[in-house]
């Protein structure tokens, strides 16, 4: 699985919502789009993850 | 004083009293809060990044929470790449405001209008306030007229330039030709700049590189403030008359007149 | 008997198009008070680099009287910005007199037992051929405000030929539907003009007792029906003198800068007929269009319309017209002659006037009175695509 660019393997089947909070991540201050396409917060627990997704994590910053 | 009270800006539907609007970039979490609340900011932009496992605190976090929050689409090189990353930030319920940034120039970083105006129309078909940064051109304000725009945000110079109003004569044709708010965005480099922009008409003024460069922040934040309010205020009582000497008749044009 | 409609009221066959126009530019005359500006509000407006409709308003009332030559000198500076030295020569045609309005100014009359006349096919030709060998490009087409007597059609065939002879073709003819507008920009014209002579409805009333002119409101919104049928530019005017000249003037810049705003393509042309004021008239009128109120509001139009285009009147002598060639008019007619047919031969004309010129000079005359000012005449100012 690709995550923000990286390769990243899974040990066992897991969860979106799983995977974001063994890495610590903040829900409420990210959103996920999963192979393209945005994932709803509500589904989060609901979305399996396998070895081909393709997962970006975004967040605000300071920006101009 | 009445006039000025009851002056707001209209963006998207919503009333500001403040017509500074800060970019929230080159700041430490600690400093933005100070520059935001100096500057009296009632706008901010903030930009989408990915995101870090590893650093929990977060910009939303430090942002004073009456801030109305302007994401940009920096990093966009194309209209497919602004709307995605204006979805993105959508989806972090922040609000519909979007600010267009298409920047297919990493040399001098200026904004491809074309690409704007289409990212400006699918936008604000959809629902979002979009404030598209562009190169002042009257026909490519006209064309983002149409597509929908909230307001219009011309650069006075190259991102981070600091050099000021370089492209007044064409800002002054839009604020002239263009019923939208027209919001000089980019290059401002010092109050006195600011405080031109807005003597000349603009509706506001954005800035980040000017305060974030300068050594004291907040300081610098609230005589930006200070400026844009000047600005407005003169451009309200309109400005007086400069006695012009050169203008004496040599030879009257009008003798001709017979009645 | 006719019926006589409502000024206000729409007749049959004229249709209405989606536009706030007519409220704008009627509500701007509405506000306008000339009488309420002061010479140092006139003298604020010549100093700005773009004037709103206010400054506009200051540079017309009778305060900015004393500041004629300052105000000249800023309009010379702008014509000299945006036309140069370029003088642009045309001749008006008039195709026919008839006319089924009652207008109590004007010599065309439907009421005025005058000699009616409409040129055939032919005789268009032949008027047209005589024309365009004195060597002018550009004509300007006029008819009465007759449907029956020169219907669209008519007037479509009159351009058709006029194409053949002409690089620019201009119209003066009764306001017409969006599709009938379309259908003479196909057929080769150019530009639209529709004099809307008075803005003051109380007054336009009084004047224009019945007719299609009578309609207002389908008269204000001619050139924006024209624009939508694809002509190139339109023009404006009122006729001054008939009712409170700096309102309806204020009025006229107020309704082109409208429309130059909302069709940004457009060209946009004024022009300054005027009621002469009578001889030895006694008392002093406050209507009355001396040559230094005409001056001071083709001034003040060219300072806040500075792209426009202004012709200048052959009812004006011909020294004013020299005159104010450097100064604000960019457009001037040569060889005119107001009947109808005579351009051929003189003699020969077969309908009367509409009104008494004062500049008779020919084209040849006059081409040589603008290269002696050290201006540039010119016969065709665009290359024209939509022959």
């Amino acid at each position: 699985m690709r995550v923000n660019g990286t390769e990243q393997t899974l040990a066992q089947p897991t969860t979106l919502a799983q995977f974001l909070a063994q890495q610590g991540y903040r829900v409420e201050r990210i959103v996920v789009e999963r192979n393209g396409e945005i994932v709803p917060k509500a589904a989060y627990a609901s979305v399996q993850l396998c070895d081909s997704d393709v997962i970006e994590i975004v967040s605000f910053m300071g920006g101009g | 004083m009445q006039s000025l009270q009851q002056d707001p800006l209209i963006l998207g539907g919503k009333t500001f009293h403040s017509r500074f609007i800060l970019g929230s970039g080159k700041f430490s979490l600690q400093l933005v809060r100070d520059v935001m609340t100096y500057g009296k900011c009632e706008m901010a932009t903030i930009a989408l990044r990915r995101a870090n496992a590893d650093s929990p605190e977060n910009i939303l976090d430090f942002l004073p929470e009456h801030l109305t929050l302007l994401p940009n689409t920096s990093g966009a090189r194309n209209a497919e790449e602004a709307i995605r990353i204006a979805h993105l930030s959508r989806e972090l319920g922040c609000g519909d405001f979007i600010k267009i940034e298409v920047i297919p120039d990493t040399k001098y970083l200026l904004p491809d209008n074309g690409e704007t105006i289409r990212a400006t129309e699918i936008l604000a078909n959809e629902g979002f306030h979009v404030l598209p940064y562009m190169y002042p051109d009257l026909i490519c304000a006209r064309h983002l007229v149409d597509a929908g725009a909230a307001a219009i945000m011309p650069l006075g110079a190259p991102i981070g330039s600091n050099k000021g109003l370089r492209t007044k004569d064409f800002i002054r044709i839009l604020i002239d030709e263009i019923d939208l708010p027209i919001i000089v965005d980019a290059g401002i480099g010092t109050p006195s700049q600011a405080c031109e922009a807005m003597e000349m008409g603009a509706a506001a003024v954005m800035a980040n590189t000017a305060i974030a460069t300068s050594d004291h922040c907040a300081m610098m934040a609230h005589a930006f403030r200070l400026a844009i309010e000047a600005g407005r205020a003169a451009y309200l009582a309109k400005l007086g008359r400069v006695l012009d000497n050169d203008a004496e008749a040599s030879s009257p044009l009008t003798g001709f007149l017979q009645d | 008997m006719r019926k006589i409609y409502d000024p206000i009221e729409f007749q049959p066959g004229m249709k209405t198009i989606d536009s706030n126009l007519f409220d704008r530019v009627l509500d701007a005359r509405n506000r306008n008070n000339p009488a309420s500006y002061t010479t140092a509000d006139a003298q604020n407006a010549l100093q700005k680099e773009t004037l709103s409709y206010e400054d506009f308003a200051a540079l017309l009332s009778p305060a900015a009287e004393p500041l004629l030559e300052p105000m000249a000198q800023r309009a010379k500076a702008e014509r000299e910005k945006n036309f140069g030295n370029n003088v642009l020569l045309f001749t008006p045609l008039y195709l026919s007199n008839f006319c089924e309005n009652q207008c109590v100014y004007c010599g065309f009359n439907c009421q005025n037992p005058i000699t009616r006349y409409r040129l055939n096919t032919a005789e268009m030709e032949a008027e047209m051929e005589a024309i365009a060998k004195t060597g002018m490009r550009e004509i300007l087409l006029l008819t009465g405000e007759s449907r029956s007597a020169s219907d669209p059609e008519y007037i479509a065939e009159a351009v058709r030929i006029a194409r053949k002879y002409f690089s620019t073709i201009g119209l003066e003819v009764y306001p017409m539907n969006v599709d009938e507008y379309r259908m003479l920009c196909e057929s080769g014209a150019d530009f639209v003009t529709v004099f809307q002579e008075t803005y003051d409805l109380e007054r336009y009333k009084e004047l224009h007792l019945a007719g299609t002119k009578r309609c207002f409101p389908y008269r204000v919104c001619a050139q924006e029906r024209a624009l939508m049928g694809g002509m190139r530019g339109v023009g404006f005017g009122v006729l001054l003198g008939l009712a409170d000249f700096r309102r309806d003037m204020f009025a006229a810049g107020v309704h082109a800068a409208i429309l130059q705003k909302k069709y940004p393509h457009a060209e946009i042309a004024l022009s300054f007929p005027r009621l002469r004021p009578y001889k030895n008239h006694a008392e002093a009128n406050p209507h009355d269009v001396h040559e230094t109120q005409l001056l001071q509001m083709m001034l003040a139009c060219r300072i806040f319309l500075p792209f426009a285009s202004f012709t200048i009147s052959t009812r004006e002598r011909a020294d004013f017209r020299d005159h104010v060639l450097p100064l604000a008019a960019t457009k001037i007619s040569a060889g005119v002659n107001v009947g109808i047919g005579g351009h051929k031969d003189q003699s020969a004309q077969k309908g009367d006037a509409q009104f008494e010129i004062s500049d008779p000079r020919s084209l040849a005359e006059i081409h040589d009175a603008i290269i002696a000012q050290g201006m540039q005449p010119v016969y065709t100012d665009y290359i024209n695509t939509n022959a």
